[in-house]
């Protein structure tokens, strides 16, 4: 048996420890990458607003994407709901909230990463601190994940926990490769060709997948091949599909899951099917799109059929 | 400099360990040799061990601030207090003929009114109470039993005997910490648990359990039982969820459960509703049901009462078990015990004038100076006159508060609560304390072994409430061999 409002809290912890981990690390590495690019063809800081998903956010509050101002929007400011901070504030109430099932030493490792994240705040905006700062919040996102995997009944309320996780990688992947591959794809400048290389192997490396992607491609990072393992590769646990798969098995075991399957068999689809040559050439955007769309669909659904009140209240 | 029991003295009061002659007492002998042979260093090193454990535990209660709202550890005290055996299994008796005898009472009081027919309980105090719910006339809960969970403070008088302060009928809290305090002494004195005989506390979540499924209106199956709480702002959210986690129950609010046509009461579950026996329910009685009580009420649920009433779920405590959780009606309970019970109450009250009688008022407004004067449905220490510390102002305020209400009033004599030593700033000191045991009743009657002991850790003061100051100590029972 499975409280609803409990369900609903285990799959926004999730989400949100998950978005934390995701953004500390996509700082992280554009962080690297800056410093590879020559200083005169920067690419800037403003793709990371755009991955997060909220530049008109962003421009209310910032007149430039400067590296201190983005910086400070994707760690700790409280206008943007996504930020690490925020982030970890939101799976910290969650988790309050489901004490009585989460296991005690998860709700530990979360408190004591929420309160570094605080303490040493001012380390992770300077430059020199930003890596140890955002390496912590990477490990003891993965520390609390591992501990939850490890230690807590596999019952329904970790499937809603494994539902959220997953959902989460699935928008992440989608967004870094709409902002980062569809400007790298076709028509690069003359002037950034050179680099075309190691920009790819940032966005894997966002995803945390460059080093899986060289044991399972064997061929240096090409755009086309880079894609692919992003969106169809079945065993890399951050692809698309990998995730869509690993929703598909936690529906599986859940009541009244009709809809959901269905809308998850769409989205599954369309990445099993897509021509990788095809969007290449005609370009992205469409196709991710679409993407975004059906998987905020699959959002909708989980969250009508299973965390929406049910039963007349009155 | 290791503690010198000789040198250590709690001046005109009873002290819990130690005698007036610097001895301790033969319960607390091997405890106090013991925490007498460590070094300061090593007394300091299991007081850390305490903290530290009570951080890594998570054991806290919350405190708001404009921030939201901050967990705070909860202040905690290493040195023990400790009751023999042979007293508490007394005090265990009188603590169940007390509960035993309160919801005979509650059940007369919504049922037939023989106690005031009779004569031995004036009807009009009913008329003026505000936790009397005209909603519950006529209901008869399962087993007649209306407070389930009671939670008595007893406190040690200047003569060595315990008396019987109050008794929390409603939503009383403090359960998990006399448990976890038990979790941190064992962690801090693993020497002292195997050389001395101490009674266990932690069968607590299991009687609870069964006390509540016990009480299913559908005994043939495996009952639901569910905790309900206000939410995560309330100061005991804590508890709530660490009852539930013991228990192995869901934890719920308001908004997760549904009463639906049937006048059944039901939780929302990602697989559709699920009934829902037995709620044992941490909201006052006000915010349960917003058709009945507090319209405007977010917490509760909006057809609770109609279910209940039905007999489709049972509700623990009862709304309405308040009624007794009054300390005017707190006077009459050595009468109730005797008239349903025709027994000898076993636990004395404190002797308690009622403002509403005319002779007994005279007596308490001659005496403000030396009483305490308190309120009669205040909890956590609001409102009240301690005479000795008030000042003149203070004294012609009450008198005309009393004057104006007379119901809402009662007073009692000064107590010089007991002390147990306890380590302030390195040295250990007299602190007054208290003693909240808990009461289960259902089919059959259960008390803690011990309870909770709430310590004022302000030097002189008698509030040990932990929202002023207040702290705890582990509660030993010691076997001694004396029967």
């Amino acid at each position: 048996m499975l409280l609803s409002s409990v369900a609903e809290r285990m799959y926004w912890m999730a989400r949100y420890i998950e978005r934390a981990e995701n953004t500390a690390r996509i700082l992280l590495v554009h962080n690297n990458l800056m410093l590879d690019m020559p200083r005169r063809i920067s690419i800037g800081w403003e793709p990371l607003v755009f991955i997060m998903g909220s530049a008109n956010v962003f421009r209310e509050h910032y007149s430039e994407a400067s590296e201190r101002n983005v910086v400070r929007y994707l760690v700790s400011d409280k206008n943007n709901p996504n930020c690490i901070s925020c982030s970890l504030a939101m799976a910290r109430e969650n988790l309050r909230t489901t004490r009585a099932i989460v296991p005690r030493a998860a709700w530990e490792t979360l408190n004591d990463l929420f309160e570094f994240t605080r303490e040493n705040l001012a380390a992770g905006l300077s430059r020199r601190g930003r890596y140890t700062y955002m390496k912590r919040v990477i490990d003891g996102c993965q520390l609390l994940t591992g501990k939850l995997s490890g230690t807590m009944s596999h019952d329904l309320s970790y499937g809603f926990l494994r539902m959220g996780r997953n959902m989460e990688r699935t928008d992440m992947t989608t967004r870094v490769i709409d902002v980062r591959a569809t400007n790298l794809l076709p028509n690069q400048t003359d002037e950034l060709k050179p680099f075309e290389d190691i920009q790819w192997k940032s966005v894997l490396d966002s995803l945390t997948a460059y080093q899986m992607y060289r044991r399972h491609v064997h061929v240096r990072v090409r755009g086309r091949q880079a894609l692919r393992f992003l969106l169809q590769e079945t065993e890399f646990p951050r692809s698309v599909q990998y995730c869509l798969t690993e929703i598909e098995q936690c529906l599986h075991r859940l009541p009244g899951n009709e809809a959901s399957l269905r809308v998850l068999g769409r989205v599954l689809r369309m990445v099993q099917e897509v021509a990788i040559d095809r969007i290449v050439r005609e370009g992205l955007d469409d196709f991710i799109d679409e993407l975004q769309r059906v998987h905020g669909e699959l959002h909708e659904q989980l969250t009508t059929t299973y965390f929406v009140l049910q039963g007349s209240a009155a | 400099m290791p503690i010198r029991w000789k040198e250590y003295s709690s001046a005109n009061v009873y002290d819990e360990l130690i005698t007036s002659h610097g001895r301790a007492r033969k319960a607390a002998q091997q405890a106090a040799r013991y925490i007498g042979s460590l070094t300061d260093e090593e007394l300091h090193e299991r007081r850390d061990a305490a903290e530290l454990a009570m951080r890594v535990m998570g054991i806290t209660f919350t405190v708001y601030s404009d921030q939201g709202g901050i967990d705070r550890a909860w202040p905690f005290d290493i040195i023990p207090r400790i009751i023999p055996a042979r007293e508490w299994r007394i005090t265990e008796a009188g603590l169940k003929q007390r509960a035993t005898a309160l919801n005979m009472f509650i059940a007369d009081i919504y049922g037939e009114q023989r106690i005031i027919k009779d004569g031995i309980f004036p009807g009009e105090l009913l008329a003026q109470s505000v936790n009397f719910r005209k909603q519950c006339v006529g209901v008869r809960p399962a087993l007649d039993v209306w407070a389930h969970i009671c939670g008595s403070d007893l406190v040690r008088d200047r003569d060595g005997s315990l008396y019987v302060l109050e008794d929390n009928l409603r939503v009383p809290s403090g359960v998990s910490y006399m448990l976890e305090n038990r979790l941190v002494m064992k962690r801090v004195f693993p020497e002292l648990f195997e050389d001395v005989s101490i009674l266990p506390v932690d069968g607590y979540p299991t009687r609870l359990f069964d006390t509540l499924a016990s009480l299913s209106p559908r005994p043939a199956d495996y009952p639901t039982v569910v905790v309900m709480t206000p939410g995560i702002y309330n100061s005991a959210y804590f508890e709530h969820s660490y009852l539930a986690q013991q228990m192995g129950i869901e934890l719920v609010v308001g908004s997760d459960l549904v009463v639906q046509d049937d006048d059944c009461v039901y939780l929302r579950t990602v697989g559709g509703l699920e009934r829902v026996d037995v709620i044992y329910r941490r909201i006052d009685d006000l915010f349960l049901d917003p058709e009945v009580f507090r319209a405007d009420s977010q917490l509760g649920v909006p057809g609770l009462m109609r279910a209940w009433r039905k007999g489709n779920v049972a509700i623990a405590n009862a709304p309405g078990a308040g009624v007794a959780d009054d300390k005017v009606v707190y006077a009459f309970v050595p009468a109730m015990i005797r008239y349903y019970l025709d027994e000898k109450p076993v636990m004395p009250n404190v002797e308690t004038y009622l403002c509403m009688n005319e002779k007994q008022r005279g007596h308490v407004l001659a005496n403000l100076d030396k009483l305490v004067v308190k309120p009669a449905n205040e909890s956590g220490g609001y409102g009240m006159l301690i005479g000795p510390a008030s000042s003149r102002a203070e004294r012609e305020k009450f008198a005309g508060l009393i004057q104006k209400d007379p119901r809402n009033y009662i007073a009692q004599p000064t107590l010089s609560l007991s002390t147990v030593p306890t380590l302030c700033d390195g040295k250990v000191e007299p602190r007054h304390i208290d003693l909240r045991p808990f009461i289960l009743s259902g089919e059959s009657n259960h008390v803690t072994r011990g309870g909770l002991t709430r310590v004022a850790l302000k030097k002189g003061s008698l509030v040990v409430n932990s929202s002023q100051g207040g702290g705890s100590k582990d509660t030993w029972i010691v076997e001694t061999g004396e029967h």
